[in-house]
């Protein structure tokens, strides 16, 4: 499998997931208090909707992908690439969440994308 | 808006726990898998075979206790402070990262590396500076 295909799941799986996540809190709404009662009633909540499934499945799989990551690649390179995932995650909370991002945000996603880029091209 | 509220030495400290509890965490993996070697996933027993040899790692399994002490820290410190307070912080995990795997594991890392996660620190503290909500609190 190549090498890139890993790092694509853990951006991507990641994101989706939290994405999916993030989708499923929302219909499940705030979380009333901290106390371990309430906590599991917003557990038990969470997991009868789909999206929250489909979320922590793909979690899992980024997961996996980081560990294969991992033994390939030393982890102050692996890490600061899936950095990655805030500019996925601003253009899936475009599409998929229907959020605004602003000029600021974009500027930081892109400085994000630049660091990512400098972090492959010092590769050694 | 939130009123202001003071931070306490609480918050600090758990985002002390998170700047040092998640990285830590990547980097026992980094630890674990290393010393698992070259992962093969098919056939289906060898498949199982790498996942045994993963799950039997001390590494790996403290890797994820930092995890989750990482993320333990952050759903508390969240309730304790404001997402856009906290979220600035967390990109300092990006430099920590780098830096233990530089004292733990022996890594080399280029200047141009260095400068690179540099660069990601700061355009994550942007991210984090811009406000998380973007629809109004009714």
């Amino acid at each position: 499998m190549p090498h890139y295909v890993l790092f694509a799941l853990i951006v991507v799986a990641g994101t989706g997931g939290e994405l999916c996540v993030s989708r499923a809190m929302q219909v499940v709404g705030e979380v009333p208090s901290f106390h371990p009662a309430d906590i599991a009633k917003v557990i038990a909540r969470a997991l009868r909707i789909p999206w929250m499934w489909l979320g922590v499945g793909m979690m899992a799989t980024a997961f996996f992908a980081l560990l294969g990551a991992l033994s390939i690649y030393n982890v102050s390179f692996v890490v600061p690439v899936t950095a990655l995932s805030y500019v996925a995650g601003a253009f899936g909370g475009v599409a998929f969440l229907r959020e605004r991002v602003s000029p600021h945000r974009w500027l930081g996603v892109v400085l994000v994308a630049i660091g990512v880029t400098l972090v492959i091209l010092g590769k050694n | 808006m939130m009123p202001q509220r003071p931070l306490h030495l609480k918050t600090y400290l758990l985002i002390a726990v998170m700047a040092i509890a998640g990285p830590l965490g990547n980097v026992l993996l980094g630890k674990g898998m290393k010393h698992i070697g070259q992962l093969s996933v098919w056939p289906l027993p060898e498949l199982f075979h790498t996942g045994m040899k993963i799950f039997a790692s001390g590494s790996i399994w403290l890797g994820i206790a930092s995890l989750i002490a990482f993320f333990v820290a952050y759903m508390l410190v969240l309730s304790l402070a404001d997402y856009s307070f906290v979220q600035p912080a967390s990109s300092l995990a990006y430099g920590v990262v780098a830096l233990l795997g530089y004292l733990m594991l022996g890594e080399r890392v280029s200047p141009l590396r260095w400068a690179g996660i540099a660069v990601i620190c700061l355009g994550v503290f942007v991210v984090g500076r811009t406000n998380p909500r973007t629809t109004e609190r009714v």
